[in-house]
């Protein structure tokens, strides 16, 4: 593709203008992929090089280190401990022997079960003091599984900690032989409160961060390589066990899904493809729609700017579920605007605003406009505040109507500072489960994708599809967690993509 | 000629207010309509499903009686432990995951933020499935369901710490420096500097994470399993709007509505001008 240079740019006509700008956006994807792939790679060989000094560096300090720092390879802190560090030493120690403990008395276990995700089932075994059949839960796959995935992180920590004890040793070695003092145990814990103190401050919110989504997520991953659902709960009717890759199998086959309908491959494009949709929309009707109300309140001459203001600021306070349930009801067939246009006579039938699907569907964008346009009003507001007035002033002198300044001015400098904002909007909204759920649940059906797991309707989206998946009657949890997985490659598509994008673009929104 | 151009550019200016008034005139019915009518709706007596006339024949305060005697009031008690305890705790995690983002330039910071960039990319109700188990194993559902919800809520916050930390880079760091000359350690500079400025943030971080469980749904639904007893209010209510319950409930819900969004708003309308503050500093920080 032909690259134009600022001044062969400015000369073109706005055609042109708009097809350069459209094939190098589109020029730019592959390039952007291509990057993320040589950047993985990078990073893959980063890797490699860094465990080979990192292995290196190990055996250097053993074979340099003298016994207090050998004995450290086995008895960790052992090095600290005996150089006056008692209290790294003692943590170090402590770290150790927890893990010990830790592995004999369950780490070991659940990784030994870890590949096979348990070999006895519940079991009926003859009661002699009752005199009937009790039934007797062995192996629990789901525990096998999450606290195989934890003793994993706990290895994986187990090491990264033994690698730090084995450098301290050498850098206190080092401290030693240059003749200066090691830090006492004060200073470490001064440290914590002065140049350490980020650590301190991270550590709560870390963890939480860890155990409860890191955690999980990892877990959710790789239920998508099982077959965990409800009638294989892994504990008290079927044990659940890996399938390799079946169930990405499935969401992707051409052939039909459960009895007869559908393919799973088609119901997922259609749901990703609303989604999609859905997303675009609600993220630029908001936006250009909320910027507009905020100009208007904006405008120099208009009274009463906080009224308008607080007006709508009002209905972000209200929660979303109350606010989404009572609209919701209101468009319902038998809901206040059909029966109130009934009773004027104006129509005979009950409008389908939840029936049929581009009715659902125009509806549930139109209310989001309604959810969605405070937020932006909002947010806009300050922006457009920002804006340098002279850069009107001169506009106006040059004799440009409202709407010119509007494209050569407002345009460009809202797209340019809300650039993320209205990615990470995008993606939000892809997610969107509330304005969904509580509007249609995803209504009104679609028959030709009842063959899918959970009952799929035309305004559902991937996450709320993958909540029924969830709540349906089969559970197919594995199922749900590949639509997750989907999802999660999805977002990160695009962000990859318009992150890659997105300078250029506002390169070119400068010069214009 | 001058004179006449100014004159037309005036009634002009005038034409497009007046149009502008109008638009906002309808802009702000549109917008304040559906409350207005749950507010009426809650005081109907002559009938609780939904009819097409939104002025009560009769009014009374026949629903809210019905709300009390009802198990709201219990829902109603369980969001509000939740909405205080996460105002408390959802605070003071993200601040301290926030402010040491923001300020502190540390080998594994990069790593971190691009880190939970992907994370965050991963929809959250997938961790859904595996939380309720833990929690249902640890004996926080059903009944219990409030401090497992309040542990969950607050573990993962730290997430979410991009506003504030929007809000911190402003603050200038040549006031740190000052302090550190001066002999400060970085956890006085946190106290002594850096909290008194943080007004607005903290107190639009405690706003959002208070008003955060009122709108909870899907979870807390997850986590209650149709034990009434720990509902929070969006699922209690949510149950009232089902085919079954709406034809008895309906008017209920609309009485439910006004006690669960009054004392919010008049909290959020009080603190409006840091909520404000935060949302437009976030989002032009990115």
């Amino acid at each position: 593709m032909k690259q134009y240079s600022d001044l062969e740019y400015l000369r073109l006509s706005k055609g042109q203008k708009f097809t350069y700008k459209l094939t190098s956006l589109l020029a730019a994807i592959p390039r952007g992929i291509g990057r993320f792939f040589a950047n993985i790679g990078k990073g893959i060989k980063n890797g490699v090089v860094g465990l080979g000094s990192e292995l290196k560096d190990i055996g250097a300090t053993f074979a340099h280190g003298d016994w207090k720092t050998k004995t450290s390879y086995l008895v960790m802190g052992f090095g600290n401990l005996a150089r006056g560090q008692i209290l790294r030493g003692l943590l170090f120690l402590l770290f150790e022997v927890v893990f010990i403990v830790y592995m004999i008395f369950g780490g070991a276990h659940w990784m030994s079960m870890l590949p096979s995700l348990g070999k006895v089932g519940p079991t009926s075994e003859y009661n002699a003091v009752l005199d009937t059949y009790t039934t007797v839960y062995n192996d629990n796959s789901f525990k096998i599984l999450l606290y195989g995935v934890l003793t994993i992180f706990f290895i994986i920590a187990f090491i990264y900690t033994w690698r730090v004890n084995v450098k301290q040793n050498k850098i206190m070695e080092q401290i030693l032989k240059s003749g200066k003092k090691l830090k006492a145990d004060k200073d470490d814990l001064r440290s914590m409160v002065d140049e350490n103190f980020h650590a301190t401050l991270l550590a709560l919110p870390m963890t939480g961060i860890l155990v409860f989504t890191v955690l999980p997520i990892v877990f959710m991953i790789l239920v998508a390589f099982t077959n965990y659902d409800g009638s294989h709960n892994g504990y008290s009717n079927n044990l659940f066990t890996w399938v390799g890759l079946t169930n990405f199998n499935t969401m992707l086959s051409w052939t039909g899904g459960t009895g007869g309908g559908q393919s799973y491959s088609a119901t997922f494009g259609e749901i990703l493809a609303w989604t999609l949709i859905w997303a675009f929309l609600a993220t630029f009707t908001n936006y250009f729609l909320g910027m507009g109300v905020a100009m208007m309140i904006n405008k120099k001459g208009i009274r009463l700017k906080k009224v308008w203001r607080t007006i709508l600021v009002m209905t972000i306070a209200i929660p979303q579920f109350i606010s989404l349930l009572y609209v919701s009801k209101m468009f319902a067939r038998n809901g206040l605007i059909n029966l109130s246009l009934m009773d004027l006579g104006w129509i005979k039938q009950p409008l389908p605003f939840w029936e049929d699907a581009t009715w659902a569907r125009v509806t549930v964008v139109l209310i989001n406009i309604w959810i969605g346009i405070p937020h932006l009003m909002l947010i806009t507001t300050g922006i457009l505040m920002n804006i340098p007035a002279d850069l009107y002033e001169s506009a106006r002198i040059d004799g440009a109507n409202a709407w010119q300044q509007y494209r050569k001015i407002t345009l460009p400098y809202m797209l340019f500072i809300t650039g993320p904002y209205l990615l990470t909007s995008f993606t939000g909204n892809m997610n969107n489960f509330n304005v969904i759920y509580l509007l249609t649940g995803g209504a009104p059906t679609n028959p030709a994708a009842s063959g899918a797991a959970g009952s799929v309707g035309y305004t559902d989206l991937l996450i709320t599809w993958l909540f029924k998946i969830t709540t349906g009657a089969d559970s197919q949890y594995y199922l749900a967690s590949v639509v997750g997985i989907m999802v999660f490659v999805v977002v990160a598509f695009i962000s990859l993509v318009v992150y890659n994008v997105l300078p250029s673009i506002k390169n070119e929104e400068d010069y214009q | 000629m001058e004179n006449k151009r100014h004159m037309g550019l005036r009634t002009l200016n005038r034409v497009s207010n007046t149009a502008i008034y109008v638009l906002l005139i309808i802009i702000s019915i549109v917008w304040l309509i559906p409350f207005i009518f749950i507010v009426l709706q809650s005081f109907r007596v002559e009938s609780t499903y939904q009819v097409g006339y939104v002025i009560p024949h009769q009014w009374g305060w026949d629903n809210y009686i019905k709300l009390w005697n009802s198990d709201f009031k219990r829902w109603y008690l369980n969001t509000f432990i939740i909405a205080l305890a996460a105002a408390v705790f959802v605070t003071v995690i993200q601040l301290c995951m926030s402010y040491t983002l923001s300020r502190f330039r540390f080998k594994l910071r990069g790593p971190l933020m691009r880190f939970m960039l992907i994370l965050g990319m991963f929809p959250g109700m997938l961790t859904m499935i595996i939380l309720y188990r833990v929690l249902s194993d640890l004996g926080l559902t059903q009944a219990n369901a409030v401090p497992g919800l309040i542990l969950v809520s607050v573990a993962s916050s730290g997430m979410g710490y991009y506003v504030s930390k929007g809000f911190f880079d402003t603050i200038p760091k040549s006031l740190d420096e000052a302090a550190r000359v001066d002999g400060a350690t970085r956890a006085q500079v946190l106290y002594k500097i850096i909290l008194p400025l943080s007004k607005p943030i903290v107190i639009y971080t405690i706003l959002t994470a208070f008003m955060g469980p009122w709108g909870d749904y899907v979870f807390a639904r997850y986590v209650a399993m149709g034990t009434s007893a720990g509902y929070n209010v969006a699922v209690g209510m949510y149950s009232w709007l089902t085919n079954d319950q709406i034809a008895r409930m309906y008017t209920t819900f609309c009485a439910g509505g006004v006690i669960v969004a009054v004392p919010v708003t008049i909290l959020f309308l009080c603190l409006q001008k840091y909520y404000v503050e935060g949302v437009t500093g976030g989002a032009v920080k990115g």
